[in-house]
């Protein structure tokens, strides 16, 4: 899998809202403004489209941060 | 494993009838602007049509139907056999489908029967359709598919209210010894929980608990009598079934992408709809959409699609794939040809 720069490259390209740059490996998801569960969708898309990897409700529940969302895909590509 | 092909069935028509009534996403006063946004881009639904009090999915499916017969110059003494597909009967009993036999004046030699299912149901409607055609006992066909899902959906609940539009379908079938149809169909009641309306059956009966309503999660108020979605589980069981479904399917009819004029999704949101069809790498102008303009409209939401989107495309022979995913959970899909379907434009009721 791609480095992490590049998964946040994209998470910001998917998100509206989300200033390019301002979004770090340590950043906990929920605390993006506004977020909600449309966004979860939006990540889980993310997840099936670019990296053929299924993330669950359950999956997202159990991260907290951008960089903990990472190692969960990269553990199943 | 239920992948099969009949022989003996052949579209001629689609009518398609919704609710004049209509409302716009961005008046739904439960979410930020941010938020109207973000769900009309993503989940791509900007407006619905929500039935009034008195109308009952059997009555747009009826005027669906009247409207396609006449349309077709069908001789309703001819018509043998009538399905409604639907989770919004008249009543428990008797079935929808016989009440219609009489209210659309077919004769008594009408077979008519109820098929209780939601987003794939017009899948399955068209599986036992052409199954029953194929023997040859039965010449002409009509199915009715269609819901009112907003009698079950709350504005409270935003996690339901802005996604459900009400709809009625009819679809024209006759008997074609030369045409052959695929089908695919699955089930998985392990997901029942995941779109459910809890009371109002025999499981849990109406209660004094059935009606209070509570608050399952920031913006989701509803009762039990209300539509219960379980969102991100309904995204993961539709982008990981619906296209091992589709291309086992294709494989078994030896149909390659190329020669497939359209594929027809049930119209669930474009974000799931989208990742569905890039996982098949399905070029974009082959997939259309009716969500944005009708949201999700159950059992409907195939045949409007075809009537609302491809209308005069289909005049001239084509070969679609038609796929319902969702509600059971429950998945079908089905490759067919197309000589000429007549459809008449979409009627406001």
């Amino acid at each position: 899998m791609e480095d992490i720069t590049l998964f946040i490259s994209k998470i910001e390209g998917e998100i509206d809202g989300i200033v390019p740059g301002s979004l770090k490996p340590e950043t906990h998801f929920r605390e993006i403004p506004e977020w909600s569960s449309m966004h979860a969708l939006v990540l889980m898309a993310l997840s099936e489209t670019e990296y053929d990897v299924t993330l669950t409700g359950e999956d997202l529940r159990k991260c907290g941060t951008v960089q903990e969302i990472y190692n969960l895909i990269s553990s199943r590509t | 494993m239920a992948i099969f092909s009949v022989n003996g069935s052949r579209i001629c028509g689609i009518a398609a009838a919704v609710p004049k009534e209509k409302e716009h996403n961005l008046d739904y006063e439960r979410l930020t602007e941010a938020e109207k946004k973000l769900l009309i881009k993503t989940i791509g639904i900007s407006t619905r049509h929500i039935a009034p009090p008195g109308i009952t999915t059997a009555d747009l499916c009826q005027q669906a139907a009247e409207k396609l017969i006449d349309t077709l110059k069908w001789d309703k003494n001819e018509i043998d056999l009538l399905i409604f597909v639907s989770q919004s009967p008249d009543h428990f009993l008797p079935a929808s489908a016989v009440i219609l036999q009489h209210k659309l004046g077919l004769p008594k030699t009408t077979a008519a029967l109820d098929i209780m299912l939601g987003c794939s149901g017009y899948v399955y409607g068209l599986s036992v359709i052409s199954s029953l055609l194929s023997t040859g006992g039965f010449k002409k066909a009509i199915l009715l598919a269609g819901d009112i899902s907003t009698h079950g959906i709350t504005r409270t609940d935003k996690s339901t209210w802005p996604l459900f539009g009400d709809a009625g379908t009819a679809t024209a079938i006759e008997f074609n010894s030369t045409s052959k149809t695929f089908f695919n169909l699955q089930s998985d009641g392990s997901g029942a929980n995941a779109i459910i309306i809890p009371d109002g059956g025999l499981r849990n009966p109406i209660s004094e608990k059935t009606f209070v309503n509570e608050e399952a999660e920031k913006g989701i108020i509803r009762h039990r009598r209300n539509l219960w979605l379980n969102g991100l589980d309904v995204f993961n069981f539709s982008v990981r079934e619906a296209p091992v479904n589709i291309r086992t399917l294709m494989e078994y009819a030896e149909v390659p992408e190329e020669q497939i004029d359209y594929f027809i999704f049930h119209q669930a949101n474009l974000l799931m709809n989208e990742t569905i069809r890039k996982k098949l790498k399905l070029p974009v102008e082959k997939v259309p959409y009716s969500l944005g303009a009708f949201g999700n409209t159950s059992s409907a939401s195939i045949p409007l699609t075809i009537v609302s989107q491809l209308n005069q495309m289909t005049l001239t022979p084509k070969k679609l794939l038609l796929s319902g995913f969702g509600v059971g959970l429950s998945w079908a899909s089905a490759i067919l040809d197309t000589e000429k379907i007549i459809c008449p434009e979409v009627l406001y009721i």
